[in-house]
């Protein structure tokens, strides 16, 4: 009997992912819709190689690293749930705390994706791994990514994955396997962000990725973007599965998001005056960015405007009346993620290669085949998203049970 | 510059219609046709890192590699695997008091070592200064698009750049495969069945030496150099890394021949040697003229010596 209970319990979550009302199925074909676009556009690129960018030998990487950047950065901030739920025992965030996780996972796919697409040779990828391939660790920042990006995957699917089967079992979880990784995932998510930020940071060829100050304001960005993405998430899983989420849970994070914003803020200053005054050959880049540079401008009212929307979010999350009103709320976390999306993908990437070192100055705007490739990536991640909440959620509120043999159940039962 | 109006035909958006038409082409390639497929496809999937294949794995791949190659361009290649010789360390000499900026040696390396025409590739680049402006350290006022009638023009000075060897090459440290490495001789050299196409190479290197297959190399048959090395100039694919090799199918000879660009030099501003060797011109140059090096401020040791013979 017990060896069928996997396939029956497979089954009942199949059954629970492809039924649905027709707002549901009407949210997967729209995202399947652009999915399809993004595939297609990948077969073109896939058959006519990377021409089919925008991207040449003097802006060698462009809107899919720009996208990794920023993704890493929303998968490190789950960590902005786990601490006060776990360290601090806030129980309004614990009880979100699984979906933060898994959106810390599926960011990582989505990270993935946006590498693969960019490779030349996806299907040597293989490579890049140990043992069967030739893996340049510790001297490739780029080796590091690989572990740390893959580890804090894997802990953040099997933590939500566990949790949930226990559940599903009727069973508790176990803190004590839990909690190790728990604690363990808190300096891994900084880590993710940090060797991403080290990516970069590591090149002296190019002198606006060279600068110390890179690394912390990743960490104090990602700390921005990511969380104000979980609270949009938050309030529409709320209310499609009337699932109860604390409004003290949604107003703590949004504060923690005003300090992250703050801090965020006064690091872009420092840089901005350390370049500015100083005065040197290195602010280039800089000057590309904010002013323009030898009548190139292509970035100048982006960046301006992510200057604009972080600001005003960061008033926003900072002052209690407009952080505890949703309208107000939520225009933050838009203002948030939009200038985030700006300042940590195509203004910090495209900086870095403009002027190139040979002095070159080459503007870089995104064909269609890239933007397609990129729609598609989020659409899958939102599929991806849309498909764990599916299942997730019913059994979190204990809707949805798994076929276990009694017997065994009560007998561990009466041995505990 | 004049090259973005250039770069932005090549990257016209393209129409959803377009895209269409193209990936149905894309997605029947795709389909790998199963029990279709020769051997040397997964020969060529599952080939290993060109340093940890022994003596007869070698002889097999070489093998393969002249098969696929006179499948692909009906021609007879000769693919050395020569190993750098003993002895023998590599640097290169460039008087800028000569170079009148011609780009005689921007081609020949290009005919020498099989670059992709189409799109064009080029390993060297001559920057053009004008004089009394600010350069070396400060290349923004480089200028790389220059067509006049006649060089050298008046009031201008040339600099060409290549791959500038670097004994601490940012290069190879960050390739994440190790796909490409610093071999006995100096030379850096990649391994074009091993690059997977991440380009942290090109975001590493501080000359701009790197080059990138976009799009499938192309060369018209009656232009390929037959005469290759395995990590120099035999043709390359889609989607991987190549750079200047120093010509390491001429210069790891016995008797070795002087890289292409040194031979075609009209004005004789390219000097090249053994470092090694106390004798050889490259030595006597560096002890005797004013030598610099590029951005010797990232401590990257090339051994590319810019001089002044005049």
């Amino acid at each position: 009997m017990s060896i069928f209970n996997p396939f029956i319990n497979f089954f009942r979550v199949l059954r629970q992912v492809v039924k649905g009302n027709k707002w549901y199925y009407a949210w997967v074909g729209f995202l399947s819709f652009f999915i399809l676009l993004g595939l297609v556009a990948y077969f073109r690129q896939l058959n006519h190689g990377l021409i089919e960018t925008a991207m040449r030998d003097q802006v060698s990487w462009g809107l899919y690293i720009a996208n990794f950047t920023f993704l890493v950065g929303v998968a490190a901030a789950a960590v902005y749930l786990v601490v006060p739920a776990y360290v601090y025992n806030f129980k309004p965030i614990k009880e979100v705390v699984l979906f933060g996780e898994l959106l810390a996972a599926t960011a990582i796919i989505m990270c993935v994706m946006f590498i693969l697409v960019d490779l030349g040779r996806p299907e040597r990828v293989w490579h890049i791994l140990p043992i069967i391939g030739k893996m340049h660790f510790p001297a490739s920042l780029l080796a590091w990514d690989v572990i740390v990006l893959n580890g804090y995957l894997a802990i953040n699917l099997f933590i939500p994955f566990y949790a949930l089967y226990k559940l599903a079992h009727g069973r508790e979880y176990n803190m004590q396997i839990i909690k190790p990784l728990i604690i363990i995932s808190i300096p891994w998510a900084i880590s993710i962000h940090t060797v991403t930020a080290f990516l970069y940071n590591g090149l002296p060829s190019r002198p606006f990725w060279n600068a110390a100050v890179l690394a912390p304001r990743f960490i104090a960005s990602a700390l921005c973007s990511g969380p104000a993405l979980m609270l949009i998430i938050f309030q529409i899983v709320r209310k499609i599965y009337k699932l109860d989420i604390d409004n003290k849970a949604i107003f703590k994070i949004a504060e923690l998001i005003a300090y992250a914003m703050g801090f965020n803020l006064f690091l872009f200053g420092a840089e901005f005056f350390k370049e500015f005054y100083s005065n040197s050959i290195h602010l280039a880049p800089m000057k590309y960015l904010y002013f323009g540079l030898h009548g190139h401008y292509n970035l100048v009212p982006w960046m301006w405007a992510s200057l604009l929307f972080n600001l005003t979010a960061f008033v926003l999350f900072l002052l209690p009346k407009t952080r505890e009103h949703f309208f107000s709320l939520n225009l933050a976390c838009v203002l948030v993620i939009a200038g985030v999306y700006i300042e940590k993908g195509m203004g910090l990437v495209i900086p870095g290669f403009v002027p190139g070192t040979l002095g070159e100055i080459y503007e870089y705007t995104p064909t269609m085949v890239e933007k397609y490739i990129t729609i598609g990536i989020w659409a899958a991640g939102a599929l991806i998203y849309t498909i764990f909440l599916k299942f997730m959620i019913p059994i979190y509120k204990g809707e949805l049970r798994f076929k276990s043999s009694q017997s065994k159940n009560s007998s561990l039962a009466s041995n505990l | 510059m004049k090259n973005n109006e250039k770069k932005r035909i090549l990257t016209k958006p393209i129409s959803r219609r377009e895209l269409l038409k193209g990936s149905a082409f894309g997605l029947a390639s795709l389909a790998i046709p199963i029990g279709k497929v020769d051997a040397s496809f997964w020969e060529a999937f599952f080939q290993k890192h060109f340093r940890e294949m022994n003596r007869d794995e070698v002889k097999a791949v070489i093998a393969r590699l002249e098969k696929e190659y006179y499948k692909k361009y009906n021609k007879n290649f000769n693919i050395k695997t020569t190993e750098a010789i003993p002895g023998t360390l590599f640097g290169y000499g460039l008087d800028l008091s000569r170079c009148i900026g011609c780009r005689r040696c921007v081609y020949a390396c290009v005919r020498e070592n099989n670059q992709s025409r189409d799109p064009q590739i080029h390993w060297i680049t001559v920057l053009r200064f004008k004089k009394g402006e600010k350069w070396v350290n400060d290349l923004e006022r480089a200028e790389k698009y220059y067509y006049p009638e006649e060089v050298p023009e008046e009031g201008y000075f040339y600099m060409p750049v290549q791959c500038q060897q670097c004994e601490n090459p940012p290069c190879v440290k960050v390739c994440p495969t190790q796909a490409t490495w610093k071999e006995p001789d100096g030379i850096v050299v990649v391994d074009y069945n091993w690059c997977i196409g991440c380009r942290y190479c090109m975001a590493a290197c501080p000359y701009g030496a790197r080059r990138f297959n976009w799009a499938e190399p192309r060369i018209a048959r009656e232009e390929l150099n037959t005469n290759v090395h395995y990590l120099g100039n035999r043709p390359r694919y889609k989607g991987v890394v190549e750079k200047c090799t120093f010509c390491i199918q001429r210069t790891r000879g016995n008797p070795g021949r002087y890289p292409a660009c040194v031979e075609i030099c009209p004005v004789g501003a390219r000097k090249f040697g053994n470092l090694l060797d106390p004798k050889s011109e490259i030595r006597y140059i560096i002890e005797n003229k004013r030598v610099f090096r590029l951005k010797e401020d990232l401590n990257t040791q090339p051994k590319f010596f810019y001089f002044f013979a005049t």
